[in-house]
């Protein structure tokens, strides 16, 4: 594409020409098709659809200008790949390869819409045009997430036209540091990464802090399983993260930044390269920005697939080429950091929304939310749920308002049973407390947490003692083994759920666990290990009678646990087509033409093939 | 060895030495050899001044770097909560005893590697698995096991679409 840009900005005035010429460049009459290459969209196949794209767009020599942009994700992940045509914002779902051919021909190049492709709302049955009619979109609201889905993440020409980068020029302008702390103050902007944490009281802390160079960092460390927030913006809009961070960095005084990736993300990884490349070309990274005396630069560092290294001072370690192993935190890392010099850590999602506080007002971003917990927070809403995918909503709404509305409810008419939100560190909240709403306090006084924004739904078929049992083997796997209570107390806890899920519990192996989790709240030595035992007393607590059963009866409610039970043939619905008889690994099927067929139980050995083969669903466990 | 060295300089050199910045270092090794190997890492610690011990001490506790050559292929199953929850411990068990192969290691074949992983970020379309980067959506046991059945042991890697 044409380059506007060859030197570096030296001035707010040369980015607004700049920016001035971009938007004419990008006249109306220029059509867009949006292809989301999300994680999730990618799984699905959209990177090929992408290239068809470009390759109808070089073909076509049409007089309309089109662009073909490859966007991060869009959020409706279940109905990918998502390609949307501007203007118009014609939102067309589950394109396949052969529909590329006619969305060119149809939408782009006649202004026609290709019905079947439009999103049916599911309570009208009516086809909808724009992502704005869709329930999934409509309660959102969106600033972290604002341009994914609409820009080009490896284009900082379209952040800018789109309005990125004006926060930076007026921080660095018109406010000194102290106005940038206070305008995030009034805001009430909160780490996003679990914690909870004021961000403005962090920055305040680390600016009034001695020693010199100071360290910002971005922990892009995603580690909580069920989580891709930090991911869907560090590939979708990394701009965004850099600008917060260069503001951050301005107002604290630093000259230095790190971004810490997670190994798995290498998609993330190169954007955000390919991003503080060509942010050091236009003159927003290096030294004296846009032409003021502030300088700064950005290193990116990757994980190794440690877990832990998501706290704070084990990332610190790892960045330092240390094992990423947490220190007790009496002196906190604002004062001593990284190489013992001052530190400010943020989380993705932090950085992300405060070129929109900047920009917008302190004001304005605490109008949206509770009393304390401000703005808006990205969940990534998966598990067994009709909508899956990523979404960003005003604090405070209610749960149910995301499971139900958002998310369009529990999919094949099956029962909710439990949010799980906070990963590993976080809790099961269950269906009599799905009014609550979204608020860092609320969610911790039911046992969870808010957490980075993991939220996984659960339905009748989950069973919850086996939820608890994955997160602490989850932990005990990661734990870094520094203090004894988490690396040995998990182990027990693990022992004893092991046990418990066999159908070998004991009674008094709930008491054991909750005093197992009361030495690891008090005596383990990071956060990691002080919430380790969060999934399993959120459990306790509202789903004791599964406990009870797996331990008492030996039967698990859910029908999940191998061994606690059974298969039995529904003779009714049994059509003794023998394809059962035929799989079953143990011949423990009998039954012949027109007789329904059944289970010995003796020779069954509960692998669960015949269930999984039945065309009929005529196996059912008991 | 001399080439081996060479490279290592190379390394190192594009850090600037910094003993700090030991983790991309060895990532950097990782990528270009595929595995750790002792004699490198002797050298990186000889170039670098830190014990031996210590660079093993960083190598083993982080989950991504391995000791071992690994195969043709890079599979990758992801054991996040969501995946966990539709079924990924069923997908593992059925690759594990398809082909003999325990997470973390590689099949007597060298045809691919199997890591089980936290989670890559994918969870929407769980359960999910990577062949050499490409992802797979909505695995069951028996696609799984279709998909790596599939593999070629001579074809080559670095061809193979890399979509993320």
């Amino acid at each position: 594409m044409t380059s506007f840009c060859d030197k570096r900005l030296n001035s707010p005035d040369e980015l607004e020409r700049v920016r001035e010429d971009l938007s004419e460049h990008r006249n109306s009459d220029t059509k867009s098709v949006c292809v989301c290459i999300g994680p999730g969209c990618a799984a699905k196949g959209a990177n090929r659809i992408y290239e068809l794209f470009c390759e109808a767009v070089e073909q076509s020599g049409a007089q309309v200008k089109v662009k073909a942009k490859g966007v991060g994700c869009h959020g409706l992940c279940e109905c990918g790949p998502i390609v949307i045509i501007q203007p118009g914002d014609i939102f067309y779902q589950r394109v396949e390869e052969p529909d590329v051919a006619e969305i060119f021909r149809e939408t782009v190049l006649s202004d026609r819409i290709v019905e079947r492709l439009l999103y049916e709302d599911p309570s009208t049955g009516k086809k909808v045009k724009s992502p704005n009619e869709i329930p999934f979109y409509k309660a959102q609201k969106r600033i972290a997430l604002a341009y994914n889905g609409v820009i080009d993440p490896a284009s900082i020409e379209d952040y800018i036209a789109a309005g990125g980068y004006t926060a930076l020029p007026r921080a660095l302008t018109s406010m000194t540091s102290e106005e940038i702390i206070a305008e995030v103050d009034v805001a009430g902007l909160r780490g996003r990464g679990g914690g909870g944490f004021p961000t403005a009281r962090k920055w305040r802390s680390c600016r009034a802090a001695e020693g010199f160079p100071k360290y910002v960092i971005c922990n892009g460390d995603e580690g909580d399983p069920g989580a891709f927030m930090d991911r869907a913006i560090m590939e979708g809009n990394p701009h965004s993260v850099l600008e917060g961070m260069i503001i951050g960095a301005y107002a604290i005084g630093s000259s230095q930044g790190y971004i810490y990736v997670r190994n798995e993300y290498p998609l993330s990884v190169e954007r955000l390269k390919e991003a503080i490349k060509q942010a050091r070309q236009w003159g927003f990274l290096g030294e004296d920005i846009l032409g003021s005396s502030f300088s700064f630069d950005i290193r990116i560092n990757r994980g190794g697939g440690a877990f832990v290294c998501g706290e704070s001072t084990a990332l610190m370690a790892s960045l330092e080429g240390r094992p990423g192993e947490p220190r007790a935190k009496y002196i906190h890392t604002v004062e001593s950091g990284l190489w013992g010099r001052p530190t400010n850590l943020n989380n993705v999602e932090t950085w992300a929304n405060v070129p929109a506080i900047i920009n917008n007002g302190g004001e304005w971003f605490a109008k949206m939310g509770t009393e304390k917990s401000k703005g808006t927070k990205v969940f990534s809403l998966v598990g067994k749920i009709t909508n899956t995918g990523l979404v960003e909503v005003p604090m405070g709404i209610t749960l149910r308002q995301i499971v139900e509305e958002i998310g369009g409810g529990i999919p094949d008419g099956k029962s909710f049973k439990a949010v799980q939100t906070g990963g590993p560190s976080g809790g099961c909240i269950p269906a009599q407390h799905l009014d609550t709403r979204v608020d860092f306090d609320e969610l911790t006084k039911l046992g969870s947490m808010m957490g980075s924004g993991g939220m996984i739904v659960m339905d009748e078929d989950t069973c919850m003692v086996n939820v608890a049992k994955y997160f602490t083997a989850f932990l005990q796997k990661e734990s870094c083994g520094k203090c004894t209570p988490c690396r040995e107390g998990l182990s027990q806890m693990l022992d004893i759920l092991d046990r418990i899920t066999d159908g070998e519990g004991k009674v008094g192996d709930i008491e054991s666990l909750e005093v197992l989790a009361e030495l690891l709240e008090g005596a383990a030595l990071c956060a990691l290990g002080k919430t380790a035992a969060n999934p399993v007393l959120s459990t306790i607590r509202y789903f004791r009678d599964e406990y009870d059963a797996h331990i008492l009866e030996r039967h698990c409610p859910a029908k999940e646990c191998r061994g606690l039970f059974r298969y039995e043939i529904d003779p009714e619905t049994c059509k003794a087509c023998g394809i059962c008889l035929k799989n079953c690994p143990a011949d423990a099927i009998s039954g012949e033409k027109k007789v329904p067929h059944v289970i010995n139980q003796e020779k069954c050995t509960l692998c669960g093939t015949c269930w999984e083969k039945c065309p009929f669903t005529a196996v059912l466990k008991v | 060895m001399t080439k081996d060295n060479e490279h290592i300089e190379q390394i190192v050199d594009n850090y600037d030495g910094d003993a700090g910045m030991l983790i991309p270092m060895m990532q950097d090794l990782q990528a270009d050899c595929g595995y750790l190997q002792t004699e490198h890492l002797r050298c990186l610690s000889k170039r670098l001044g830190v014990p031996l011990s210590r660079i093993y001490a960083v190598a083993t506790f982080y989950s991504s770097f391995r000791f071992t050559p690994k195969g043709a292929h890079e599979v990758t199953l992801c054991m996040g909560t969501v995946c966990y929850l539709k079924g990924a411990g069923q997908i593992c068990e059925a690759i594990t005893k398809e082909f003999r192969v325990e997470p973390g290691g590689t099949t007597h074949d060298r045809l691919f590697s199997f890591q089980a992983v936290n989670c890559v970020g994918a969870c929407a379309v769980a359960p999910v698995m990577l062949v050499d980067g490409k992802y797979y959506e909505n695995v069951t046991p028996a696609s799984a096991l279709e998909i790596l059945h599939g593999l070629c042991p001579d074809e080559d890697t670095s061809e193979k679409e890399s979509e993320a």
